[in-house]
This record gives C-alpha cells, structure tokens and sequence, in this order.
C-alpha cells in the first residue's frame, strides 16, 4: 500500500536523478519495513479516561500469553466517548472491544450494535458468573441475554465526617431513613444556621436516584413504557430528598458554588457527602495529614434499614461489528479473573465487580472499602431503555425545583411522569411495531 | 451573452463548493426537522418516521423552549447594546487626542478577545464564587452582602452577559476605531466653527458618520450573541434552574447528547428564522435612518 504511493510520488519530481536515487531509496525502505509487520489478530479495544492509561500495563502480560493476539489500545476521553461511539457505530468503525458506562448497555442494545455473550461465557473455563455481585451482573443483561461483562463498579453512599458527628452527639451508625435524619438534625442543631449537615448537589440526579431505586416500586412501569413517578415509593424518597432541603439540612447549591468538594467537607461545611469510590483516594489526597482519621464511609441507609443502591461502572462488550470476536473475548475473560483485577484495584482504586478480589488483603483491610462491599451486594441496575439516561437527568431538573421550593412533590411526581411518558412515546411505538410484527 | 456565462465559469467553483458545504447541508437538516431522526432510526431507517411539523409543534408548546428562548432574547437585548456601547466608549478614549499610552489599551482591552473561552471562564468562576470571590470580598468592603452570582436565578444570566460583553468588546472596538479614524477631520473643525461643543459634534458628527459601522457591528454581534452557548456550557451548564440554557443550549442537548437529531435540527431552524427575522427587522430600520 505505502509502496504504491511511492510509485506515483516519483514520475512527477523525476526530474534529476537524484531524486529519482532519493525516491528508489525510500521505496526499498518502505518494502523492508512491510515485510516486517507480524500476523499476529489485532484487537482493537477503546478504553476511556484514566482506566485506559492504566490498563495499558496489563497488557504486555495478555498478549504473552495469548501470542496469536496483538492489542490496538486506543484511549478516549470520558467526556466525548459515548458521542465517538455512536458516530463510530453509524460510520461502521467501531472497535472490537470497549468498556462502556452500564447506563449505556440498554442503548447500544436497541441500536443492535452489541453481540450476545453468553455462549462464549458458557464456554470459558473458571469464568464464574456467580462470584459477581448480582445487581452489578445484572445490569448488563438486557432481554434475558448477556451483553456485557462488568469491569470495574461504583455505587454511591454518604462520606462522613466522624468527629463533627462525636461532637454532635451521633453515636450510632444510622441504618434508616428516620434515624438518619435525626442524625443530622442533631449535626444541624451542633453547627449553626452557615454550615450544613450533608451535601446533595443540585447538579447530579445520583443523589435522588439513589433514595428513589431503595423503593420496592420499579421506576419505570409496563416494561419500561411509562413513568412510574406518580407511584407512593417515588413520592416517598422525593419527600424525604425535600425534607432534607426544607430543614436546611442541605444547602440549595450545585458542584459549581462548592468549586472544591474536599476542602469544603474539610472544613465542615457538611458532614455527610453522598459520592462514589472515587473519592476514597481523593480525601486521602486532600485532606490534611490532622484530619486523616476524621472521616469514613458508611452504607446507605434505607426507607426501613439498609437497602439498595446504584450499581454504575462499567463493562466490557463486544461490539456485532467485530470480526475478531474470539480474541476480543480472551481480551475480557483475561481481563476478568480475579487476580488481574486485584492488579487493576491496585493501580487505580477502582472497585472490582466480583467478591474473589475483595479478599485480596489490599481490599478485605482498607477501612473505607468495607462500606462498599456491603452495599455491592444491594446494588439494583436502573431501568434498561434507552431513555433512562435522559430521564434521569429530567430526575435532577425537577429535584433542583423541588429544593428550590418552586414545587410540591405531587407536582414534581407527575411533571416528571409527563416527561418520561413523552420521551418513551418512542419506545413505545417500537414496542408496538414489534408486536404486531410477531402476531401475524 | 457569453460575457455572462464567462461570469457563470468564473463563479462556479465557489458556487460549488457553497452549494456542497453549505446548501446541502442546510436542506440535509430541513428534511431531517420533518422526521424523528433518534437512535433508533440510527439502528435500524424502517424506525424512521415522517413527521411533518409534529417537531416545531412540539416545540412551541414546551414550556423549556419558550424559557430558554426567552434567555436568549434577555441575553441579546441586554448584552448587544451594551457590549456596542461598551466598545463605543472604549474606541472614544483610545481615539481622543487626550489619550495616553494607547497602544498599551489598545492590546488591553483587545487581549479577551484572543483568551480561549474555557479557560477565561474558570477564572471568572472564581471571581464570582459567593464565599472566596474577589467580586464578593470587594463589594464586601462597601458592605454590600454576598451575591450568589452564579447560584441564584436571577443573577446568573447578568453574570454571563457581564462576561460575554468583557469577553467580546474588544473586537467590536477595534471595527469601531477603524471608523472613527476615517472620519475627515475637517468635518469636527467645521462643527467647532459652528459652535458645537463635544457632546454636539458626537452626536451631530461621530454618530451619523459611523452609522454603517454601528448597522454593521450590531449585526455581527447580535448573530453572535443569538448562538450564546460556550459561556454558560462551561460556567453554569444551563443552570440555576436552568435560567442560563440558551436556545442553541438546548439545540446541542436534543441534538448529541440525546440524539433527537430531528428535533434539535427543528431547534436549529427556529433559531435560524428568527435570526433573520431580526436581521432584516435591524436593516429595516437602518434604511428608513438613511444608513447603509
């Protein structure tokens, strides 16, 4: 291919024989170098953020033991990931394998642009579909079929300061809703009307969505073809989310005022933050050596006692397009064992998605993992259509009026049913079409 | 009659090239407004249904159109005349023979202009932060109570037309400085002659002759302003209740974030008629003034 190009180079600039000796040179340089490419399958495998820089050193291992394979890793960056690969779907260049956010799998499904694994799980020796958490698991089975693997998982729960919480009188973790109002109350009641007993920022739905999926009603009703808002489990978070607004146990702000999260839980501007595993490394990082043993994690509490809680992440798919289908799968299943997962917990601090890992000592002895483990075994996928994304985000719209005061929960719950029931007219026409096809 | 078609030749290749890049694309998009182009039909063209004007319809009856529509009006109304008079000024004083040091204002006042957007944002961010805030601690010192900028409703948009105006003032005062100086100065001495004070030879002299500089320099700014998207991307992402989402805000969540290409290229469209709508309204009544 490079030679061909070459040959055309020439007879235009042909013009002294130097050239033409400059030109022969370079064209015997092109052939030497071409003969040298291996044959070995390439795999190409886009990887996002940070994790892409990171699981690049657990690559030179795979491809030791698999020589028929050679990886073509490419790092994307989060931010414009899920637009590159839809653009990528629609221009048929997408990668063989991508770990890709759980709240895209039920997408990238109904676009038809990911393949089935079970077979191939089926047939991998020591893959144990039962050693992962189940609602982590789950959250990549959409119609029954296995669509994607977990990789790496995050849920969120409350950070906390346990000082400020001593002072306050706060002895008992609380494990229910009640209880842990009264806790904070009581922090309230300790740090005065300029600070704040818990942090929800009004620019993340994570914060309500994980209060709303503790709820035995599902979100979404009639096989996600309506919104379930209007329902009494939905009011009943949405009420509990106000009432922590309402009591100005929560200040009306988003990440944007707070500018730096740290430091202001640092100083004490709130006790409890609800986040994710990230954060772990991060208060490590940016808090000072004095205040190191002031805070923990803890689960989330429930409506009647410990309940569930998000299971996002991410998780490996193969994409329909792939030719390379079987090396893109030895690439997960090696991914997948336990023991590189350990590895790749010990490079970034991401939370492996499956129980043996946990027992590595790095993990079973970290104090601000435990809180984690727990609530993994809780953590419930959020509804699987496309538009989940989209009302999720209507989700946070709404919350930010209602702690703002400018709505009352029974008009927030149906506001945010008429919203969700537009956006899956769709969904529901398809659904349609599908049935009518499948009568006949 | 050849002279004409040797005309027609010479601008064939650039109609060409428009017709490729520009006008395909627009009627491209006018097709795509009438359809329900989403992921689906992405998936699969069968899912692609013909809607007819379901898309605009749907628009004028959201309420979050109208409101982002309404910002964008309030940005345009409020930062157009104010950044044109902001750079007026500024061209004034750096054209005024009293002036001192003016190439140094000159690359001042022109340096927001080449800053990149993001990076200027985060800054401003900061100085409109409510507790550490340099805007906050000054205003402090007069005792004035801390504002929350960026937070609360309804100082949001003016923060951001406060910076759309810092950011863009700049480009508008060199266009003006370029006017200013082609004013024959014979016509401010024969003003003086008469009798005109300062104040009457601006508004007798500078003003009519920069009429055509002034049609132009609004029309440049308000089509900029209309498409106000990067500042509130970056410093409020739409919010404090969304009072800072902009139409072309809006257009861009509908379009990549969620898909509905067909919906968001209806946004586009509606944005594009009223755009020319207050264009030809603008030159309107510049003919009827007598500038053109």
């Amino acid at each position: 291919m490079c030679r061909s190009r070459q040959s055309r180079w020439i007879p235009a600039f042909a013009g002294t024989t130097k050239l033409c000796v400059t030109g022969l040179l370079l064209s015997f340089f092109l052939v030497a170098c071409s003969s040298r490419t291996d044959n070995r399958e390439v795999v190409t495998f886009w990887a996002m953020g940070y994790e892409a820089e990171v699981v690049a050193q657990l690559i030179p291992e795979f491809e030791r033991q698999n020589p028929g394979v050679r990886v073509d890793l490419q790092q994307l960056p989060w931010l414009s990931a899920h637009e590159k690969l839809l653009t990528a779907f629609a221009g048929e260049s997408l990668p063989d394998v991508s770990p890709i956010g759980n709240t895209w799998i039920p997408e990238f499904v109904a676009l038809g642009a990911l393949d089935p694994l079970d077979e191939e799980i089926a047939a991998t020796r020591g893959f144990d579909v039962a050693d992962y958490f189940p609602g982590v698991w789950d959250s990549g089975v959409v119609d029954g079929r296995v669509h994607a693997v977990p990789w790496y998982v995050e849920t969120r729960l409350p950070f906390y300061r346990t000082d400020l919480l001593a002072e306050a009188g706060v002895t008992t973790q609380p494990r229910t809703w009640n209880e842990w109002l009264a806790a904070m109350t009581a922090v309230k009641r300790e740090v005065g009307p300029d600070r704040y007993a818990i942090l929800l920022p009004l620019n993340e739905f994570e914060p309500l969505l994980s209060l709303a999926i503790q709820q035995p009603e599902p979100l979404l009703r009639d096989g996600g073809r309506y919104g379930n808002f209007r329902s009494a489990s939905f009011k009943r978070a949405l009420g509990f989310y106000k009432e922590m607004f309402d009591r100005k146990l929560a200040p009306v702000v988003t990440n944007n005022q707070i500018s730096n999260v740290w430091d202001e839980f640092g100083k004490g501007f709130y006790s409890y933050y609800i986040s994710g595993p990230w954060n772990i490394a991060k208060f490590k990082e940016r808090l000072p050596p004095a205040q190191q043993g002031d805070w923990m994690t803890m689960p989330l509490p429930g409506p009647d006692g410990p309940g569930a809680s998000l299971a996002n992440g991410t998780s490996f798919v193969v994409f329909g397009q792939s030719r390379h289908k079987a090396a893109a799968w030895k690439l997960i299943a090696y991914l997948s064992t336990p023991q590189i997962q350990a590895q790749f917990h010990a490079l970034t601090g991401d939370l492996p998605p499956r129980r043996s890992p946990w027992k590595t000592p790095a993990l079973a002895n970290d104090p601000y993992a435990k809180a984690f483990r727990e609530q993994l075994e809780r953590a419930v996928p959020t509804p699987k259509v496309p538009e989940w994304e989209r009302i999720a985000q209507e989700m946070r719209v709404i919350g930010e009026e209602v702690a703002n005061g400018r709505m009352d929960v029974d008009q927030a719950a149906a506001e945010l049913d008429r919203r969700a029931d537009r956006f899956l007219e769709k969904r529901r026409w398809m659904l349609e079409q599908a049935a009518e096809a499948g009568a006949p | 009659m050849k002279p004409s078609i040797a005309g027609w030749m010479f601008a064939a290749p650039a109609l060409t090239v428009i017709g490729l890049f520009f006008g395909l694309p627009v009627i491209a998009a006018l097709a795509l407004s009438l359809t329900d182009f989403d992921i689906y039909a992405l998936a699969d063209p069968h899912n692609l249904r013909f809607v007819g004007i379901d898309n605009y319809v749907g628009l004028l009856q959201n309420p979050l159109f109208w409101k982002t529509l309404g910002n964008t009006l309030y940005f345009v109304v409020v930062g157009v005349p104010l950044s044109a008079a902001l750079s007026l000024g500024a061209a004034l004083l750096l054209h005024s023979k009293l002036g001192r040091l003016k190439p140094f204002f000159r690359t001042a006042f022109f340096a927001p202009v080449v800053t990149t957007v993001v990076a200027v944002a985060v800054i401003w961010r900061y100085l409109f932060h409510t507790k550490y805030g340099l805007v906050n601690w000054g205003l402090s010192s007069f005792g004035i109570d801390p504002v929350d900028w960026l937070g609360d409703p309804h100082w949001a948009m003016p923060t951001i037309i406060l910076f759309a105006v810092w950011k863009n003032f700049g480009y508008n005062m060199i266009i003006f400085l370029a006017g200013l100086q082609s004013i024959p100065e014979d016509l401010y001495e024969a003003a003086r002659i008469d009798g005109a004070g300062t104040w009457k030879q601006f508004r007798h002299v500078t003003l009519p002759m920069l009429g055509p500089v002034l049609l132009l320099v609004g029309i440049l700014t308000m089509a900029g302003y209309f498409q106000l998207f990067a500042e509130p991307y970056v410093m409020t992402q739409g919010g404090p209740l969304e009072s800072t989402k902009s139409v072309l805000y809006l257009m861009y969540e509908e379009g990549f974030k969620w898909w509905n290409l067909g919906n968001a290229s209806a946004v586009a469209f509606l944005l594009f008629v009223l755009m020319v709508a207050t264009t030809s309204g603008l030159l309107w009544f510049a003919r009827r003034k007598g500038v053109e």
